[in-house]
């Protein structure tokens, strides 16, 4: 039996001061980006200087009261926090679609961060291959730029971004930016072009043969929609980079957070708290995860 | 601790006595069947009930229960929602203390759950050994919770004329002192000593193997062709986790008043048999087919909470057969499982 401090009651008494694990704080919205027909990025900020204090990869329950609550990636880096944090916010269920609906000075709840994130100390002195497809670009763009912000302690720099159509493509200031540096190699297709587009077209895989790696050397890091990720692991294993320094970023709907509720399990792995990042050599053996 | 003798005829002032100060939660008679519910009157409890249809889990993790309260006149303030009172929860069966030693265990452990927490720490356990099983679904004996020496505050075992009382703890102690009780005898511990060992005979073993092998069962079975069988005929109605005394998973919910003012999140029981429990927001289900969800409720109670909890997430209460419409039961889908894995995968 687990001992817990038992109340000797009666009469009742205060039963107060446990933590607070499902309250979320208030946070202020400072700024709201369009950046696509379905994506704004929402910048945030806690009270009283709080800071969020998140590793990259992380998330935060985001809650409209009133609506209800939802898992969203963090979408800035450590590096750059300044006391506020990013998210991009696809319009996709309840919760998402009233978020759009706010405007700056508008307050959304708050509960996180939550889970593992990257361990990105361990990529240092190593070439990061990130392949994104779609809205995966948004939790890893928080790593994208913690590495840039620490450059000189990694090795190559190759993103390679896979998006639905030009008009779908996220960070596209930033996507400018980063092709313009010249410690970064930068690849990005779409899946249907339009009249205007002059870059490749083909799935993201299609982009894998415009890099050349040294597998010894190299951590690969993917996240986007679940059909991409047999085809990039595929793509990445035959390079020969190794199962444990290919981590993905799973997708579940975690409605806790906090390792309870159940919904985000992948067999006996809760992803909130074991994930949403894993090494490809941790999940390879459980039947759901992808 | 020690152990103490309530003459049954001390019974209903026990009860009464307690009832003044506490919010006293037992089984009684309920449309032709029993169920936990909140003591009005001594003379409702039936410590003589075989199984109630809900376990008295309901105490420590409401199907309903609200985590905060917020108003659109004071935007950014959350309230906090109301903690029930203390309460006695008075004869819970031992597979159910058994449930409840997990459901301990899984919202203390990692992230505490206050909520939970603060329920639990409230709530006395005055359980009770079960002398015959509940029905032919019953299969506490092969899950090895037909009795227990830790978890309850204070246990009770039906001598006859009286109940023995193992008072377990400090608050156990404390409890006592609301009722008529004396110090056993040589003769009441013989009798203790009799009911004690004429109660195993009463129970089978249901399952064909020892339990210790029963997650090692489940991991060889993930492929096994049984969960499509039962994916054809499981209906996804939720009744199995429903009734379950270690399920645990939620959901989290806004509900607002008419008004539109203002509401509160609350969170209520949920279930990964229910088809959209592992979807997320682009539609993506994780878990589509009924078999999956059968494998994953089966792949719980076996072998995933004993991973993570070192518990089984069974206790062999035999609700979830009782209230299965289509006959999925524990006991022969395990029994199916272990005939077809010595039968060499042949089936």
């Amino acid at each position: 039996m687990i001992a817990m401090q038992k109340n000797l009651a009666p009469p009742p008494s205060d039963v107060m001061g446990v933590e607070e694990l499902y309250m979320p704080t208030m946070a202020r919205i400072t700024r709201v980006q369009p950046m696509t027909n379905l994506e704004k990025l929402f910048n945030l900020e806690l009270p009283e200087g709080l800071s969020l204090g998140h590793r990259p990869g992380q998330f935060v329950e985001v809650s409209i009261l009133g609506v209800g609550e939802a898992p969203i990636s963090i979408s800035s880096s450590p590096s750059r926090s300044n006391g506020s944090f990013e998210l991009c916010v696809r319009q996709a269920g309840d919760v998402t679609n009233a978020m759009h609906k706010l405007e700056a000075g508008a307050m959304v709840g708050i509960r996180g961060p939550f889970g593992r994130g990257f361990p990105y100390e361990k990529y240092r002195g190593k070439d990061v291959l990130f392949a994104p497809g779609g809205l995966g670009l948004a939790p890893l763009r928080s790593l994208i730029n913690q590495v840039l912000d620490e450059r000189s302690t990694f090795g190559r720099v190759m993103i390679l971004y896979g998006a639905r159509n030009p008009a779908e493509m996220l960070f596209k200031e930033e996507l400018e930016e980063w092709s313009r540096r010249g410690d970064l190699e930068l690849h990005v297709t779409v899946d249907r072009g339009d009249e205007n587009w002059k870059g490749n077209v083909g799935v993201i895989t299609t982009l894998f043969r415009k890099v050349s790696i040294n597998p010894r050397n190299t951590v690969a890091i993917t996240c986007g929609p679940p059909i991409m990720y047999r085809f990039v692991l595929m793509e990445l294993l035959g390079k020969g980079i190794s199962n444990g320094n290919i981590y993905l970023s799973l997708e579940r709907h975690m409605k806790c957070g906090v390792g309870k509720c159940g919904h985000c399990q992948i067999n006996d792995v809760y992803a909130c708290q074991s994930g949403p990042v894993f090494p490809y050599s941790e999940i390879m053996g459980l039947e759901e995860a992808l | 601790m020690s152990l103490t003798i309530l003459r049954k005829q001390n019974l209903n002032a026990f009860v009464a006595a307690l009832l003044a100060d506490y919010r006293v939660g037992g089984p009684v008679k309920l449309n032709g069947t029993y169920a936990f519910k909140d003591l009005q009157d001594p003379d409702e409890l039936r410590l003589d009930y075989p199984t109630t249809i809900l376990p008295p889990k309901k105490y420590l993790l409401p199907v309903r229960e609200t985590l905060f309260r917020f108003d659109q006149d004071q935007p950014g303030v959350i309230q906090q929602a109301e903690m029930d009172p203390p309460t006695v929860l008075l004869g819970v069966h031992t597979c159910d203390l058994h449930g409840i030693r997990l459901l301990d265990r899984v919202f203390n452990s990692g992230n505490v759950d206050p909520n939970y927490v603060k329920r639990r720490n409230q709530t006395i356990l005055i359980s009770i050994e079960c002398l015959r099983p509940c029905d032919e679904h019953s299969f506490c004996k092969s899950m090895g919770t037909l009795t227990a020496d830790e978890g309850y505050d204070i246990h009770m075992v039906d001598l006859g004329e009286a109940y023995a009382l193992d008072v377990a703890t400090e608050v156990g102690e404390r409890l006592l002192q609301y009722a008529e009780a004396e110090q056993a005898s040589s003769e009441n511990m013989q009798r203790l000593n009799n009911v004690f060992n004429e109660k195993w005979g009463h129970f089978p073993y249901r399952l064909d193997f020892d339990v210790s092998e029963l997650s090692p069962l489940l991991k060889v079975s993930m492929k096994n062709p049984l969960w499509e069988e039962l994916g054809e005929r499981c209906l996804a109605c939720a009744a199995c986790t429903n009734v379950c005394p270690t399920c645990f998973c939620f959901n989290v919910k806004d509900e607002v008043e008419l008004s539109l003012t203002s509401g509160e999140r609350v969170r209520n029981w949920d279930s990964c048999q229910l088809d959209d429990f592992a979807t997320v927001a682009g539609g993506h289900n994780f878990r589509q087919s009924r078999a999956l969800r059968q494998r994953h409720r089966f792949m719980r109670k076996g072998r995933y909470i004993l991973r993570s909890h070192d518990y089984l997430g069974c206790t062999g209460c035999g609700r979830c057969a009782r209230a299965c419409l289509v006959d999925i039961t524990p006991v022969k889908v395990f029994n199916e499982l272990y005939r077809r894995r010595e039968a060499g995968g042949q089936s």
